[in-house]
């Protein structure tokens, strides 16, 4: 626990035999094994304690913003993936269900399930990497490895899926990119039945750890009020008290019907949101064995031929190539499938004019999507509100007047991801 | 070995010469190979983990991709005691300029992989944010493409490194 | 309350209140923003307290150029009200609202660095994803994509990759 006492400033003793205070000014970062990713942190030492600390970012702008205005509907799915790579499913949900309501079109209801699936276990795989690291910061090296083990268990049911372990491009407009394949069920059930032995093993390695407590008890500390006024939102927000949670608030993509609870606490100091992580992968273990109970046969792409593709494409015999029928179908038979293909295939959906904000909740916080559409096959304009780029201009507030070693633990446990921050 | 002399010019060696230009390249091609081999096991690589790639990084890192089976699980976070810099993830403008300082601070022998096609190419970000490769910053020995490329092919990549630098020359 | 409830209510205050997909939109002047954004916090049964996000859209050639966007969040009640102000020109600038919403501060320091939007009554407006000799504003409508064969700032000209000699 760090101790709040007024800090000692060192005694410089002048020639002339005044005596001054000096603070130091250190620069962490961005390179640096223990911020987080490539942030820079301009911190005002007097000692061990930051009087003033300045985050620096944009040292993984990439411009994905402008990028997405100069290519397709369906090619802003890859794009946005990429922003907070920790939770691609999240980017892709907020960014399609902005289009869709763009559209007014709903997913089916396959579709929304598997959606829903896809990002409870992508919330666990977040929280997973966020006490890997976390944990390797402050020196539990062990917990590392043990959360990336759980974490292939994860990757490999993605593989299996989607075809990719991470930045997938899965969620698309209108559904999904293909149904699940046959032992897909089984292997997330196998994961649902390890998952809760796990976490009972990380809560009995670090919960009632003296170092653990320490090091995180009473650190990190943002009220309530703070928390509203700076934008914060997430599990740090709920560890504050405020039982804030856009799945349950704003519902969407079938949330409503889930059964699960909100996650709060009330001391607001890392261990706290710490806590508050590893209960919120269990609620995520509920819903998705919920998801899985759900799970009824159906399309998983909506059904309108303007917007559908490629799920709407059937695969031959062989696995791979396209069905001879509808080849045939579209170069023999009819002209109009054949134009119709190839716009589809070479301009996607074009989605009407108009603005929405479309918010998620992703393991962060609140992820949202602003995008604005005229009309044409591209996007006008797309903001990712991220959640991480807000939470990371509390860190100031929350680390000033504390110790270094306070620092790195408040900064892992508010989880910045710095492609979110940077876009 | 008989030498040729035309008048006026000296085309090839004496035999003396002959004699001991091989003794020292027997010599010189084992300490090659020896301190080639020394080079490859162990390499430290510094922490240069950017975007996705990173998390990629790490997962080979990690249990099951194992990277200390050559040694190489210790990530240096001082760039003076690293040999390896894996450049894993997107380079933008900003950090350009910090990726040449730690490359500059690195000792020698030192040698880069280009993780990713964002590291190699600028993958698919063509844009004014995002460096076009960098190669155009810090030369680089091994690209692995892949977006994130999975640790079998990071894995590969590291393997193919280790064979070009036993097979470097560094003594003749 | 439900969006048009909430649209009916603004109405009563603000002459162009939009209601779209869901979406309860108020535009008003950029001299206004900042009476407007406190009016809705301080109003009991509105109370938009929570500023989720500060942005810009560029739209060169229409009139006015670049609309700056405020999306407000009630904590208690959970509605959302997003409020617009149109500005243009060489130098546009708009009021700040940092002090009245703390977390404006880092949102409002990218609308400048990507847009060039000045914000007055900002404690610190400079750029803040950009590196800081950085000339022009990306996400600008009239700025290119960049990338390949382009020239950088600093004299650096980077051809396409079949081109390059390294």
């Amino acid at each position: 626990m760090s101790v709040r006492e007024e800090p000692r400033s060192p005694r410089v003793v002048d020639p002339t035999g005044e005596i001054r205070q000096e603070t130091m000014i250190i620069n962490m970062g961005p390179q640096h094994p223990s911020t987080h990713g490539v942030l820079r942190l301009l911190l005002e030492l007097d000692g061990e304690y930051i009087v003033r600390c300045k985050p620096v970012i944009g040292y993984l702008h990439t411009g994905i913003e402008k990028n997405t205005e100069y290519r397709t509907w369906m090619q802003g799915v890859t794009y946005v993936t990429r922003a907070d790579y920790l939770a691609p499913f999240f980017n892709e949900l907020g960014y399609c269900l902005a289009a869709e309501r763009l559209l007014g079109i709903e997913a089916p209801p396959r579709a929304q399930v598997i959606r829903v699936l896809c990002n409870e276990m992508n919330r666990i795989a977040s929280h997973l990497v966020w006490l890997a690291t976390g944990s390797l910061e402050l020196g539990a090296v062990s917990v590392m490895l043990y959360g990336f083990r759980e974490r292939e268990i994860l990757l490999d049911i993605f593989e299996t899926l989607t075809g990719l372990r991470m930045n997938h491009a899965y969620i698309r407009i209108g559904g999904l990119k293909m149904d699940l394949p046959e032992d897909g069920d089984e292997k997330i059930r196998a994961f649902l039945d390890e998952m809760p032995r796990r976490i009972d093993e990380y809560e009995s390695i670090l919960d009632d750890n003296p170092i653990w407590r320490e090091r995180n008890q009473g650190v990190g500390v943002l009220s309530a009020e703070d928390c509203l006024r700076l934008g914060v939102t997430g599990p740090i927000l709920r560890s504050a008290g405020v039982p804030t949670d856009i799945r349950k608030d704003e519902p969407y993509s079938g949330y409503e019907t889930y059964d699960f609870d909100v996650v709060t606490r009330t001391e607001a100091d890392a261990y706290a949101r710490y806590r508050i992580r590893l209960d919120e992968m269990r609620q995520s273990l509920r819903i998705i064995e919920q998801c899985l109970d759900r799970l009824e046969p159906g399309p998983v792409m909506v059904q309108d031929p303007k917007v559908a593709w490629p799920a709407q494409l059937k695969v031959g015999p062989d696995g791979i190539g396209n069905d001879p029928a509808y080849i045939h179908h579209i170069m023999e038979e009819s002209m109009e499938a054949l134009i119709h293909h190839f716009k589809m295939v070479t301009e996607g959906v074009s989605v009407p004019a108009g603005e929405v904000y479309q918010p998620v909740e992703s393991p962060r916080g609140e992820l949202g999507f602003y995008v604005v559409s005229t009309g044409e096959h591209k996007p006008y304009r797309v903001k990712i509100r991220d959640p991480s780029f807000t939470n990371l201009g509390a860190t100031a507030a929350m680390v000033e007047g504390s110790l270094v070693a306070d620092a790195i633990a408040a900064i892992a446990s508010v989880d910045p991801v710095m492609g979110g921050v940077d876009r | 070995m008989p030498v040729e002399r035309v008048e006026g010019v000296h085309l090839g060696r004496t035999p003396e010469e002959v004699e001991e230009e091989v003794e020292r390249g027997l010599l010189l091609t084992k300490l090659d190979r020896a301190v080639g081999w020394a080079r490859t096991q162990s390499m430290w690589p510094a922490t240069f983990g950017l975007a996705c790639c990173a998390i990629e990084m790490m997962s080979t890192g990690a249990g099951r991709y194992d990277l200390s089976r050559w040694g190489m699980e210790l990530f240096r976070a001082s760039p003076r005691q690293a040999d390896l810099m894996i450049v894993a993830g997107r380079v933008s403008q900003k950090m350009a300029p910090v990726l040449r300082r730690i490359y500059d601070q690195m000792p020698e022998p030192r040698w880069v992989i280009a993780m990713g096609v964002c590291a190699s190419a600028g993958g698919m970000f063509t844009n004014y944010a995002v460096v076009q490769g960098v190669d155009t910053i810090v030369p680089v020995d091994v690209y692995v493409p892949g977006c994130p490329p999975k640790p079998e092919m990071l894995m590969f990549g590291i393997l193919k490194l280790q064979e070009k630098v036993r097979s470097r020359e560094t003594f003749r | 309350m439900r969006p048009a409830e909430v649209a009916e209510r603004l109405r009563t205050r603000f002459a162009d209140v939009l209601l779209a997909r869901g979406d309860v939109i108020v535009l008003v002047e950029p001299d206004d923003i900042r009476a407007t954004l406190s009016s809705l916090r301080d109003d009991p049964d509105l109370g938009l307290d929570f500023l989720v996000f500060v942005t810009a859209t560029h739209h060169p050639g229409a009139e006015p150029e670049l609309w700056v966007v405020y999306e407000l969040r009630s904590t208690a009640h959970r509605h959302r009200v997003r409020v617009k102000a149109g500005t243009g020109g060489d130098a546009p600038h708009v009021p700040s609202v940092s002090d009245l919403f703390p977390t404006a501060d880092w949102h409002e320091r990218e609308v400048f660095d990507l847009f060039g939007v000045v914000f007055d009554g900002h404690p610190n407006l400079t750029r803040i994803l950009m590196p800081d000799e950085w000339l022009g504003h990306p996400l600008l409508k009239t700025e290119e994509l960049g990338g390949v064969s382009t020239r950088y700032h600093g004299g650096a000209f980077i051809p396409p990759v079949d081109q390059r000699t390294i």
